[in-house]
This record gives C-alpha cells, sequence and structure tokens, in this order.
C-alpha cells in the first residue's frame, strides 16, 4: 500500500473530534472512528499526495510507526472509507447502520 | 457498531467507549421527534404521542435547525414522533435535510407508506426508513399496536421492496408475547430483504404503564440474549440490551448509557432530552428556541453534569460492571430507582429487592402528555387486562417479584445496597 494512491471516498465525511474524528459515509451510512489525530491528518493528506508514504512523511509518522498506520488504512479502504485515487469500479458495500440509535 | 478502533498509540486520549462517556462535539444518535400527533395510540408509546401539540416546530423553525445540524456535522438523524409522516411538511423537511447533507432514518407505523412514496424513497440516496412491528403474527401485534396496524406495517414492506429499497429496518419492542417470535421477525425480515432491528421495551412514557405485564420475563431475558449472541451483527439493536450482556460475553455495540453524551432527543417543541426514553423534566436540558441547539448540546449543565464521571453505586461491586455498567437511566428512573444503583431489570436480580422497595406512589409522575383523550377507531385491545393509569400503577412494576407487598423491608435493604 506504501507506493499506492488513496483518497478519501466522496461520499465520506470527517468531524473532528477531541479523540481524533468521526468518520460518516453517506452512500453505506456506516459510521466509523479515526482514533488519533495523526491518523486524521494522515487521511486528510492522501489524496493530495501521490503515495501513501508521503502523506505518511507530511504527517510526521516515523518509520517505527509506519506498520501500524499502514495496517490502518487498509481497514479503512477494506471498509470503503478510502478508495484508490483512480478507482477501478468495485462492488457495492452493504451495510448496517450505527448503533446507539433512537427508539 | 461498526467501529474501526485502530490500536495505535494512545497517550493523549483513552478508550473510545471513556471518550464517550465526557461526551461528543455533537451527538452521534440524535432523535428529532418531528410531532406528537399520531393516528395510532399504541400501549407502549414512549413519548405518550396521540395529540399535535400547537407549539410544535414551525416549517421554517425546522429548516433552521436542520442548517445548525448541517452546521455542526450530524451526518444523519432518526425522525419519529408520534407519526412523522402526519406533518405536512414530512417530505418537504426529508428533502430539505437530505439537500443539506444530513441523513435521515424516519420511524414510521407504515400507513402512510403508499406505492408513490416508496418509490420515491428508494430512489433518494440518505433515506433510511424503519417501519414498527410488534408482533411477528397479527394477533401480537395488534395487542399492542391496535387493529388493522400489522396489515398496515405488512402492506408498506411490500412496496418498500417492490421499489427497490434495500435493507429497509423493521424495528421491533421486545415484549413477551413476541420472545418466542424472533425467528419469525427475522424471517419477515430477510422475506422483505430488510434488517430486523430488536430494542427494549422500557418503562417510558406511556410505557410506564404497560411495563409490568409486557416486559420479557427473567426466563425470557436469557432467551433473548442467546438469540441475540447467536445473531450477532447480523440484527441491529440500537446498543438496547447491554444490561444483558451480564449473562456472559458482551453484545456487540458500545455498552454504555449514551444519554446526553451521544445521545439526545429533540421533541416536537424543540426540548432537548438527555434520550428519547427520558422525557421528562428531570432531564430536560434546554430548548432550541431559547438558544439554539448548539449551545443546549455543549453548555447544558444537565449534559455537562451527565458527561462528567458517575458513580456506579451497588454496581461497582458487581463482576458485570464493565458491560453492564448498571443498565438504563431510563428504565431506572420511571421504575423510582436510584440512578446509581442497578437497572430493574438486572440479570443477576439485584433490581428486584429495591423496586420491590420502591414506596407506593413514589415513581416519577409523567411531566407531559399528549395522548388521545377519545378512543381511536383501531385501539389497541391488548392480550392481557388493559391496565387504566394512575389505578393499579405501583405494584405492577414488581408484579414478577416474590417481595411485592413486603415494601417495607426492601426498602430497607435498598438503602443498605447502595452506596
Ligand atoms: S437512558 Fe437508557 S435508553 Fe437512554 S441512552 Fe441511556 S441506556 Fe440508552
Ligand atoms: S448489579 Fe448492576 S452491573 Fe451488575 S448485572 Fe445488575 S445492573 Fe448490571
Amino acid at each position: 500500500m506504501l507506493t499506492e494512491a488513496w483518497q478519501l471516498s466522496g461520499s465520506v465525511s470527517l468531524r473532528p473530534e477531541r479523540f481524533g474524528a468521526l468518520a460518516y459515509d453517506f452512500r453505506t451510512r456506516r459510521l466509523s472512528f479515526l482514533k488519533t489525530p495523526t491518523l486524521v491528518d494522515v487521511v486528510r493528506r492522501l489524496g493530495d499526495s501521490p503515495t501513501v508514504l508521503d502523506a505518511l512523511t507530511g504527517a510526521g509518522v516515523d518509520a517505527s510507526q509506519q506498520a501500524a498506520y499502514v495496517r490502518a488504512l487498509s481497514g479503512l479502504a477494506t471498509s470503503g472509507l478510502l478508495v484508490p485515487q483512480h478507482p477501478s469500479p468495485s462492488a457495492p458495500v452493504s451495510v448496517p447502520a450505527a448503533s446507539q440509535e433512537g427508539p | 457498531m461498526t467501529t474501526t478502533i485502530q490500536p495505535l498509540e494512545r497517550p493523549k486520549v483513552g478508550r473510545l467507549v471513556d471518550e464517550f462517556e465526557y461526551g461528543l462535539d455533537a451527538p452521534i444518535c440524535l432523535t428529532w421527534e418531528l410531532t406528537y400527533a399520531c393516528n395510532l395510540a399504541c400501549v407502549h408509546c414512549l413519548s405518550s404521542s396521540g395529540r399535535r401539540d400547537p407549539r410544535e416546530l414551525t416549517t421554517a423553525e425546522a429548516k433552521a435547525l436542520i442548517d445548525e445540524f448541517e452546521r455542526m456535522q450530524i451526518f444523519y438523524v432518526n425522525i419519529g414522533g408520534g407519526e412523522p409522516t402526519i406533518r405536512p411538511d414530512f417530505w418537504e423537511l426529508l428533502d430539505y435535510a437530505v439537500e443539506h447533507h444530513v441523513g435521515v432514518k424516519f420511524s414510521t407505523n407504515g400507513f402512510r407508506i403508499t406505492k408513490e412514496r416508496a418509490e420515491r424513497l428508494a430512489a433518494t440516496d440518505y433515506v433510511d426508513v424503519q417501519i414498527s412491528l410488534d408482533g411477528a403474527t397479527a394477533e401480537v401485534n395488534d395487542a399492542v399496536r391496535g387493529a388493522g396496524t400489522y396489515d398496515a406495517a405488512m402492506r408498506a414492506m411490500t412496496h418498500l421492496q417492490a421499489a427497490g429499497m434495500q435493507d429497509f429496518k423493521i424495528s421491533v419492542v421486545c415484549t413477551r408475547h413476541n420472545i418466542d417470535q424472533l425467528d419469525d421477525f427475522k424471517a419477515i425480515a430477510d422475506r422483505f430483504g430488510a434488517q430486523l432491528r430488536l430494542t427494549r421495551l422500557r418503562p417510558s412514557g406511556r410505557g410506564a404503564d404497560v411495563w409490568g405485564e409486557l416486559r420479557p420475563l427473567p426466563e425470557q431475558q436469557r432467551q433473548l440474549y442467546d438469540w441475540l449472541v447467536a445473531h450477532g451483527e447480523g440484527v441491529l439493536t440500537g446498543d438496547s440490551f447491554f444490561h444483558l450482556s451480564a449473562f456472559g460475553e458482551a453484545l456487540p455495540g458500545l455498552n454504555l448509557c449514551g444519554a446526553g453524551r451521544v445521545v439526545c432527543l429533540v421533541d416536537p417543541v424543540g426540548d432537548v432530552y438527555a434520550c428519547p426514553f427520558a422525557i421528562h423534566d428531570t432531564f430536560l436540558a434546554g430548548n432550541i428556541r431559547d438558544l439554539g441547539f448548539d449551545r443546549v448540546w455543549k453548555e447544558s449543565p444537565l449534559f455537562l453534569e451527565l458527561r462528567s464521571p458517575q458513580t456506579g453505586g451497588a454496581c461497582t461491586k458487581c463482576s458485570a460492571y464493565d458491560s453492564c455498567r448498571g443498565g438504563c437511566m431510563a428504565a431506572k428512573f420511571f421504575t423510582g430507582l436510584p440512578l446509581d444503583g442497578p437497572d430493574p431489570e438486572c440479570v443477576k436480580g439485584n433490581g428486584d429487592i429495591p423496586l420491590a422497595g420502591v414506596a407506593a406512589g413514589t415513581r416519577p409522575s409523567p411531566s407531559q402528555d399528549h395522548s388521545h383523550t377519545g378512543p381511536v377507531h383501531n385501539q389497541p385491545i391488548p392480550l392481557t387486562l388493559m391496565p387504566t393509569r394512575l389505578t393499579s400503577r405501583p405494584d405492577r412494576s414488581c408484579d414478577e417479584d416474590p417481595l411485592v407487598g413486603f415494601a417495607g423491608a426492601g426498602a430497607g435493604r435498598e438503602t443498605a445496597d447502595r452506596g
């Protein structure tokens, strides 16, 4: 993934919170949590970075932490929050909405 | 809850669930009841709905509130009522929300989901529909929701499916009469390409009047828990049943009371409550007409208090405290129990003794009631004896309890158990 170009999906909005950010995908109605401010920074940089590595470096992630961040980003990619910068058509994701719902 | 929780560095912040206890800048789960008006008179209505409140927010006020939601990045709201589709501007507000990037899931009894409406809904992104159904058969459903309501729900679901609406929700309030129907509900959901959602009957609104007769029996709580464990993330619960986690492994979800922290209710007149199940002056944080929603959410003394560290009372000694956390604040409040003690349906039985000790007449009375005052044409005829309000209240909450009638002894134990 390090050498690939990824970006935040167009249907996803981020809302900053003290711990990091909430990420909501309007298409899949799925709510996720970005658990650290650095991860939020990385995710925001992805779209303007030629590679994931550039985004990590730009956000000040040092080499020892790269693997952990790549794992996190892969998870976000699997759930559809991140998409390739030049997307190939992919299968639609179907999804549970977030919990803690109303009545 | 679908969480993407990253096991990365976490010096500055604690576990996510702890962060949630301190509250977020905006709610994750905001319920907005658009109207207290309803064409039905369900016996367990959490908001005691029926008649429209003349002070209801105007269309302009409702749109301004949606603008505020957008500014706060509240990604979606759960719209309910009452029956929200009764508002003449309902569809207009729905479109307005979607245009302003506020997704909507709305709850309805289905009476007004015609073929044409279903087609429009299926064509609109960002809108999800939740049909209420409290029995897998007309007999069980209509006893709670009223004559003809089962057929109306089925008709609505048929229209939604035919229109190509996928993954809409079928929402079931679990009662002692439908616990044996869980597999049937799942089959109905599968048949319609819908998602099943099970929620807890709480003694809120008119629910307080029937809670004693309708709540699942103790052995049914276990049956429900086992069913939920077996079905995992395949069934939604809105995090309703975390008090059942005390039976064993934790159920999927946050396992905390989100009231005022990540959950809140905006009612039809703009009052903001800590939770849709806590419509009572005690949990009223303010009104959007006075302060705007943002300020009520961020600054109300009530919410700030709910976000401060809470004591678990007697529950902190319990081995299940980490996942159960003493259960539901609203359930405790409306049964007259202390908020820092066990849930009235504590699976370890610790709610029974305090419940027996709640002196007759000390349960909080509702601070508002919009129930129909006259007969409704499809009035529910309960399977069990229909209670009359006021008269038989005090003992009903504990009619399963062997200590009923020994209120004095119970009260003593309750005091001793606290703290
Ligand atoms: S009061 Fe009960 S229903 Fe409301 S958020 Fe807390 S646990 Fe959930
Ligand atoms: S004692 Fe409290 S924490 Fe333990 S199971 Fe009962 S309600 Fe839950």
